[in-house]
């Protein structure tokens, strides 16, 4: 006979259903891997929180992640939903310090989809796994019922070898390390919502979504002692750093001057009433490395087009409150809360 | 970004703080009337430019905040009615009713949708002649003319599935009301730049007059902000009570008539309810007989008892520059933008929302 034993059951969450913030990558969602997903699955590799897994098996470092797309529009200025879901998970890999390798694609497709449009997907999801340099080795179909799903939804896997030498990830930043990011912030984001909102620029936006394994590879091949990586996906730069801040218990320090962001994505966000800090980016990391390996951690990023634009926009101090501060523009200085939500437009 | 980066400058900032600074020789107490100032004031932290002798208060310019409850509960049984399409502004989902928000009602299944501008609301009437399409009609003077034009294009389309729930406030009379409460403490204002835009500043030069007040419409950047701070200290110190425009480059002391006129001619003023704060004569919009038939209450008659207000909350002491939302017991404790008590923490032009987010000064500093 088992023994009968109390177990802590998963606390109620105060919503009492699922609301569309709770995947916005802001504060909802952590309080769903918090009180729904962490409880349940208990595991510590889960509970490391990075970007992928990091496992030994049989003496080799191995990373492991896996990533859903649900994208709408299926294709925007710059990608579609088939380079998302390649770059996304290779991103995933890339930033456990892993040279990304072998991925699985499961998809997930309505019925009376155009299979044209299912072609398109299938063929710049070729030409990504090419350019980031992984392959394709298994997969699944399921079809919903029409009006079950927005076209295509796609969920990929990835497994890479790490090649860093030590560990990277939240728990090896330290005070003095500068926070270096890769490029422009916000492209991805404002390219999907000017399609969506059939809001129209000057020039159109394109979303930044691009593999980030090889600034990867060109910091380790440096010899840059790489402290944690982090993609800026959904939540932006401010979510990704207050995760980094609280999981340290440290304080992240930013100069606003400093952060890059392109003119027609600083114009849409004004006109939109979005911060570009929030803004989701595919193509974009931050770096935490050593302040005095600073200077050659950046040169080595622009050595590369994708990280071209890398530039320092920060660096953790000392001080033991968790939490992201910002030096603006004109001298003052707040705080940079993680995102509540999603961000709605405003009203005027 | 031309006509933003120059109102952000560093140094500009810096020359104004100074000049601020040499000219104070006493305490005064200044109110911005936007929350649109206000949230830029704490996200650019120009509190710490400024000299201790300036206490800036927050003032009721959040349209979303001062709408009341019981409209918000309407608005979610409205959206709520099978075939109903409800438009909104995206910063009113969050608001709370008493028994939930836009958001949650759509987390529930009931159509809700963020729109850009009204008249995209009247394309999806257009589109969607068996449904029903409500907008929620929210705003100052500045989106009163867009509201307008949305009823008065539904009118000439001939769309018996169009209708808006009118929460439209203005600004002089609450400005009034707050010079008229006890306890002000209030020696100037930053008139909002937007709304004078639209609706001039001659309403203003009463007030001024009427008060003895020093009232200067000032824009949204830190640099206008800070040149607005100092047009009213150099009156204060002065002596002079005037209406003077910092946002020259948008406002002219007679508005924009057009707008003004299509206003007119779809809404007439009325008193109105603000939340937290009480019914407030004439302080508002209502529809015009012709244009009746298209607002939402006479299409969808309220069926429920007013909602209760949190009661915790000091939402209205806050509008009114009577207390600052850290003073809240509540705020950042049991009131946060996950679980708001009120609207002034979800609004993007709340106070409690831009404390909240910018201002939690243990850290900052």
């Amino acid at each position: 006979m088992n023994e009968f034993t109390l177990s802590c059951p998963a606390p109620m969450l105060s919503e009492e259903r699922i609301l569309l913030a709770h995947g916005g990558g802001g504060r909802l969602m952590h309080q769903l891997l918090e009180r729904v997903f962490l409880p349940a699955f208990r595991d510590p590799a889960l509970e490391a929180r990075h970007d992928g897994a990091a496992l030994e098996i049989q003496g080799v470092r191995l990373a492991f992640t896996t990533d859903s797309y649900v994208v709408r529009p299926l294709f925007f200025p710059g990608g579609n939903i088939g380079d998302l879901a390649i770059n996304g998970t290779v991103n995933d890999l890339a930033m456990c310090g892993a040279r990304p390798l072998y991925l699985s694609a499961g998809f997930i497709l309505e019925e009376g989809l155009a299979m044209e449009t299912l072609r398109r997907v299938t063929d710049s999801m070729r030409a990504a796994a090419e350019r980031a340099g992984v392959r394709l080795v298994t997969g699944d179909t399921k079809v919903v019922d029409q009006g079950h799903g927005d076209g295509i939804y796609i969920n990929t896997a990835g497994i890479g070898v790490i090649e860093a030498p030590g560990e990277i990830g939240p728990q090896r930043v330290e005070p003095g390390d500068a926070v270096l990011v890769s490029g422009d912030l916000g492209a991805h984001g404002v390219a999907i919502l000017s399609v969506r909102e059939g809001l129209e620029f000057e020039a159109p936006i394109a979303s930044d979504t691009a593999p980030l394994w090889e600034p990867v590879a060109a910091l380790l091949a440096a010899g840059i002692e790489v402290h944690c990586l982090r993609d800026l996906t959904r939540g932006g730069l401010a979510s990704a750093l207050n995760e980094i801040a609280q999981a340290r218990g440290l304080l992240i320090s930013l100069e606003e001057a400093a952060i890059p962001v392109s003119e027609p994505v600083k114009g849409a966000c004004e006109i939109l009433g979005l911060d570009p800090l929030y803004v989701a980016n595919e193509g974009r990391f931050v770096a935490f490395v050593p302040q005095s390996q600073a200077e050659r951690a950046l040169e080595a990023l622009k050595s590369v087009p994708v990280s071209a634009g890398a530039v320092q926009v920060g660096s953790v101090l000392e001080e033991k409150t968790a939490a992201v501060v910002l030096r603006s523009r004109v001298g003052g200085r707040r705080v940079v809360d993680m995102l509540s939500g999603e961000q709605l437009p405003r009203i005027c | 970004m031309k006509f933003v980066d120059e109102y952000r400058d560093e140094q500009a900032a810096a020359r104004l703080a100074e000049l601020i600074r040499r000219r104070v020789s006493r305490p005064w107490t200044v109110m911005e009337i936007c929350g649109g100032q206000t949230h830029t004031i704490l996200k650019s932290g120009l509190q710490d430019l400024l000299p201790p002798e300036i206490t800036l208060v927050h003032g009721p310019g959040c349209p979303v905040c001062v709408t009341p409850i019981e409209l918000i509960d309407h608005a979610v049984s409205i959206a709520e009615t099978p075939g109903v399409i409800f438009c909104s502004f995206g910063d009113m989902l969050r608001v709370p009713g008493s028994r939930r928000s836009l958001l949650e009602a759509k987390a529930r299944g009931a159509d809700v949708r963020i729109v850009y501008s009204p008249l995209d609301a009247v394309k999806l009437a257009q589109a969607n002649p068996a449904r029903q399409v409500v907008f929620f009609a929210v705003g100052f003077e500045t989106t009163a003319p867009a509201n307008a034009m949305a009823v008065w294009q539904a009118r000439q389309l001939g769309l018996d599935n169009f209708s808006i729930l009118v929460a439209h406030v203005l600004v002089p009379p609450a400005i009034e009301a707050i010079l008229n409460s006890p306890g002000c403490r209030i020696r100037g204002f930053l008139a909002p730049g937007h709304v004078c835009t639209v609706a001039g500043y001659e309403d203003y030069e009463k007030l001024a007059a009427r008060y003895r007040v020093p009232i200067v419409v000032t824009g949204f950047e830190p640099v206008d902000i800070l040149e607005g701070l100092l047009m009213v200290i150099t009156q204060l110190e002065e002596g002079r009570a005037e209406v003077e425009n910092q946002y020259r480059r948008s406002v002219r002391r007679e508005g924009n008539r057009q707008a003004q006129q299509i206003v007119r001619e779809v809404f007439q003023v009325s008193d109105r309810a603000w939340r937290g704060i009480g019914t407030i004569p004439l302080s508002g919009l209502a529809l015009r007989e012709p244009y009746r038939r298209y607002d939402a209450l006479e299409r969808f008659p309220p069926t429920q008892a007013p909602g209760e207000e949190s009661a915790e909350c000091i939402a209205g002491l806050i509008l009114q520059g009577l207390k600052k939302p850290p003073e809240c017991s509540a705020f950042a404790v049991r009131c946060t933008p996950e679980t708001p008590l009120g609207a002034p923490m979800v609004s993007s032009e709340g106070a409690c929302a831009a404390y909240y987010l910018y201002g939690r000064k243990e850290v900052a500093s």
